[in-house]
């Protein structure tokens, strides 16, 4: 290194005056009161519109629920949201973007087993432009051969593309264990369904399952609130139809037990992906379990992470999160950790699940996960588009701005008790499933822990 | 974009401090940004610099290990760092209640932080793992940061990988760290940065209280990586074993990116007309006409724009059908260049790049993140944070005729190609 002399490790670890004493908190200013609307268009698509003048632009998300029961529906959804943007009668494919461009804006439309999500931004003076040419396809799509035709060949090589990715391959294989053929498990189409995918079946699909009412849309940046919804109910007035549109099936509850360990050759990283079921943002317990989740597992300063990542080094990244669903939520971990230590990660995910029931979090612990939760939906919400997918999250629940208002306040009044029986009720290992992806000479040795299959 | 009210000072001991208040929002950001990257670090310790990083989260003088992560997250903050060619960046953000404490972190861990062989063991398992992730366990893992420079360069500052090998990373001793840290994590070789709620007199007050003490130190000579541009056309080749396609990526040597900045610019419009939004000219003859390529990507950087000093790299990406010839691919985008060199794009294109570019800053902006590590990075590489907002109109400023000559520049006789190819066994 380019200085010839320097001091040792241990020097420099120390100084003089000795450690110094961490300074305390100061005075937290609250955010200032959010102004907001939330209201219902004349087509009966629910508009939430938020001022928040942060910067000069917009923020929009629309989540239409767009499930349904038969095999080639997520091959026909996927063409369909891969060709919404790709022209109308009036624009075609490069006029969409060029429109979008010049008021420095995008929109971008993907699908997944629940619904169809479109989200987008501009500067805020070009917000007639964003909201016309979003109405322009939504009532509009000409999803013509060509572009269709183009569009599935690229989405047959991206399928391939995604289904070599070993999150990919793990994600599809806890689906299937969790919830066998339920349209849920849906997430990514066959290749070979995509090929059979026509513009005739695109169309339709757009014309019975884009809809406005049951669907949400969330406008936040700067815009005063009743010119906003009046430039709603003017650009998206038209898209109307009859029908609401198509939630998925309640999805089955997720039943404790045997991992599946599936083999996937050459892999040198294990991945877990291990679930239980859970409750949603409406249940009274729900404060108490998203704390315990974030004892658990939920950042970086959580048991689970501390132990195999701080103190083993089996893992770069371990987390445990929440997952909303129509009407319910599971609990899910994740983790990929060397092959090598593969039964050793699921010995410590147990010890540590084990380990919350059985010694809940103490008060520090309540104290560190209550103060994260409160910071984090601060700075989460900061930003226009923070807030906005924040929103939008809370709209598929039926929930609004009053529930990210109020919900800081009951984060504080969650007792150490409630954490405690929520770490029971949900972390209980008895209730837990899941699957382990990696190279099949591991399996040998998980086997021998137990509650394992091949 | 107007520029928002920042204030910058220098402390007695070289530490160099950006404050920019604005109480929209009660929160704040802190970053410190160190001038050492991994183009800085020595030949056989590949690595290293993204291992030290690491190393600086594990603990200092008044911090165990463990409480770095703790204190930010029990005041409700997050925290990150990350390691770039010519820099290394450290974050946090956090309710506004949680300024002081901020300061105090970042101050402790840049006076003594605490390298132990414990931690140094632990870690190189940790960033063995995270490069397993990121790396050797996916398709088109590296590709392309760590696969094109071996191609492009030839000297081992630009050519090497920053990740590090295995064996390199093994062999790191605790007497590395130290020589690293007192070379290059001296005061007078970092900037901080605080951005979000606060007043400026009460910032720059606890800045002095927290950092005035940090000794000063001598800081290195800021060593010259520049070497020639190829002669030719340069290939590679690598075989992935989980791709399910190939992949192409071309690399050219571009404008200085700090002497030369509006010639550096003109290049970031070129990589927006050529590919950015479906309008685009190479999305719409590769992609959508000829269909050629599956997605395709142009941009300056290993990771984006304004992460190095010269030499940057001008990239242009594609993954393609294996019934695709590669020189198809290269033929047709060499024709495009041709054609703008010679035929200057439109008004209404260089329109639209100049418009997505306000709003990305607006969007830059407002995430307090991005914000507060614009400012650090700007404030390091180009003594001026405040250029991050007149970047729009700099760009407003490039000509037809300065992305044409842009386009001139990119020659096939003086370029990487990089190839990678399925090597079986995707599943």
């Amino acid at each position: 290194m380019s200085i010839t002399t320097h001091r040792s490790a241990e020097e420099i670890g120390r100084t003089e005056r000795g450690p110094r004493e961490l300074p305390p908190l100061g005075e937290q200013r609250a955010a200032t009161g959010l102004s907001t609307v939330d209201t219902t268009l004349s087509n009966g698509l629910r508009a939430i519109v938020v001022k928040q003048s942060t910067v000069p632009m917009v923020e929009l998300r629309l989540r239409i629920p767009f499930a349904d029961t038969d095999l080639m529906h997520a091959a026909k959804a996927e063409v369909m949201a891969s060709t919404f943007l790709s022209g109308t009668a009036r624009r075609d494919r490069v006029a969409v973007d060029t429109d979008l461009a010049l008021v420095g804006g995008e929109l971008d439309a993907s699908v997944d087993p629940e619904r169809l999500s479109i989200a987008g931004n501009s500067l805020a003076s070009g917000l007639d432009t964003l909201l016309d040419v979003l109405s322009d396809a939504l009532t509009g799509a000409s999803y013509a051969d060509d572009e269709v035709g183009r569009e599935k060949s690229r989405l047959v090589e991206r399928i391939a593309m995604a289904k070599s990715q070993p999150s990919v391959i793990a994600r599809q294989a806890l689906q299937k264990h969790r919830y066998g053929d339920h349209p849920a498990t849906r997430e990514m189409p066959e290749a070979e369904d995509v090929a059979k995918v026509t513009s005739e079946q695109v169309r339709a699909l757009h014309k019975d399952f884009v809809l406005p009412r049951g669907s949400v849309l969330v406008l936040v940046g700067d815009v005063e609130l009743d010119a906003a919804v009046t430039a709603l109910e003017s650009a998206l007035g038209g898209w109307k139809a009859d029908g609401t549109a198509t939630e998925l099936p309640e999805l089955p509850v997720v039943p404790g037990g045997d991992l599946l360990f599936v083999p996937r050759a050459g892999a040198v990283q294990s991945q877990f992906r291990l679930s239980t079921q859970a409750i949603t943002r409406t249940d009274p317990r729900y404060p108490a379990l998203q704390l315990a989740n974030l004892a658990f597992g939920g950042f970086f300063s959580s048991r689970l992470v501390e132990n195999v990542r701080e103190d083993k080094g089996y893992t770069y990244h371990a987390r445990s999160y929440l997952e909303f669903t129509p009407g319910s939520a599971t609990l899910l971990i994740d983790t990929d950790t060397a092959s090598g230590v593969t039964a050793n990660a699921l010995l410590e995910i147990r010890y540590e699940l084990a380990r919350i029931v059985l010694s809940p979090p103490d008060e520090s612990e309540v104290d560190t996960v209550r103060q994260y939760a409160i910071g984090q939906l601060l700075t989460a919400t900061a930003s226009q588009s923070g807030l906005a997918s924040q929103l939008i999250g809370l709209a598929s629940q039926g929930l609004g701005v009053d529930w990210l208002v109020s919900y800081p306040g009951k984060l504080q009044e969650v007792t150490i008790d409630e954490i405690a029986a929520a770490a029971r009720d949900f972390f209980a290992p008895v209730n837990w499933t899941g699957v382990i992806v990696g190279d099949s000479a591991q399996f040998e040795t998980v086997r021998l822990l137990g509650d394992v299959k091949q | 974009m107007a520029a928002p009210d920042l204030h910058t000072f220098t402390l007695p001991n070289g530490l160099r401090v950006v404050l920019a208040p604005d109480t929209t929002s009660p929160v704040v950001g802190v970053s410190v940004h160190y001038d050492v990257g991994f183009r800085s670090e020595p030949e056989g310790r590949t690595g290293f610099a993204h291992l030290f990083e690491h190393l600086m989260f594990q603990g200092s003088e008044s911090l165990e290990k463990l409480a770095h992560f703790r204190h930010v997250q029990s005041s409700g903050g997050t925290f990150n760092g990350s390691t770039h060619p010519d820099y290394t960046d450290y974050f946090e953000v956090l309710p506004s209640a949680a300024l002081e404490r901020a300061l105090f972190l970042e101050a402790d861990r840049m006076r003594a932080p605490k390298l132990t062989q414990e931690n140094l063991r632990n870690q190189i398992d940790v960033v063995k793992e995270e490069i397993r992730l990121n790396v050797l366990n996916r398709p088109y893992g590296g590709f392309p940061w760590i696969l094109l420079p071996p191609v492009l360069y030839k000297t081992f500052p630009n050519a090497h990988n920053g990740y590090g090998d295995f064996t390199d990373l093994e062999l790191a001793s605790l007497d590395d760290c130290a020589a690293f840290f007192d070379t290059y994590y001296a005061p007078g070789n970092a900037v901080l940065t605080v951005a979000g709620d606060f007043t400026v007199e009460q910032a720059r007050e606890l800045v002095e209280r927290h950092f005035g003490d940090v000794p000063a130190r001598e800081t290195p000579q800021r060593p010259s990586f520049a070497e020639p541009p190829p002669h030719g056309e340069v290939r590679g080749e690598h075989h992935d074993p989980h791709a399910p396609l190939p992949a192409l990526a071309v690399g050219y040597r571009m404008p200085d990116p700090i002497n030369d900045l509006d010639a550096y610019l003109a290049h970031l419009v070129l990589a927006s007309v050529l590919t950015e939004g479906d309008g685009a000219r190479l999305q719409q003859r590769m992609v959508h006409k000829e269909a050629l390529v599956t997605d395709i990507n142009a941009g300056a950087g290993l990771f984006g724009p304004f992460e190095a000093r010269d030499p940057d790299t001008f990239s242009i990406t594609a993954m393609y059908s294996p019934e695709v010839n590669v020189d198809r691919v290269l033929g047709a985008l060499d024709e495009e260049l041709e054609l703008l060199a010679g035929t200057a794009p439109s008004e209404q294109e260089l329109a639209k790049v100049t418009a997505r570019w306000v709003s990305s800053l607006h969007k830059e902006h407002d995430r307090l993140v991005s914000r507060t590590l614009g400012l650090g990075s700007f404030q390091l590489l180009y003594g001026d944070p405040g250029l991050i907002y007149r970047l729009p109109d700099r760009i407003a400023a490039v000509t037809p005729q300065d992305v044409s000559a842009a386009a001139k520049l990119l020659r096939p006789d003086s370029r990487a190609v990089l190839q990678v190819f399925p090597a079986g066994g995707a599943e």
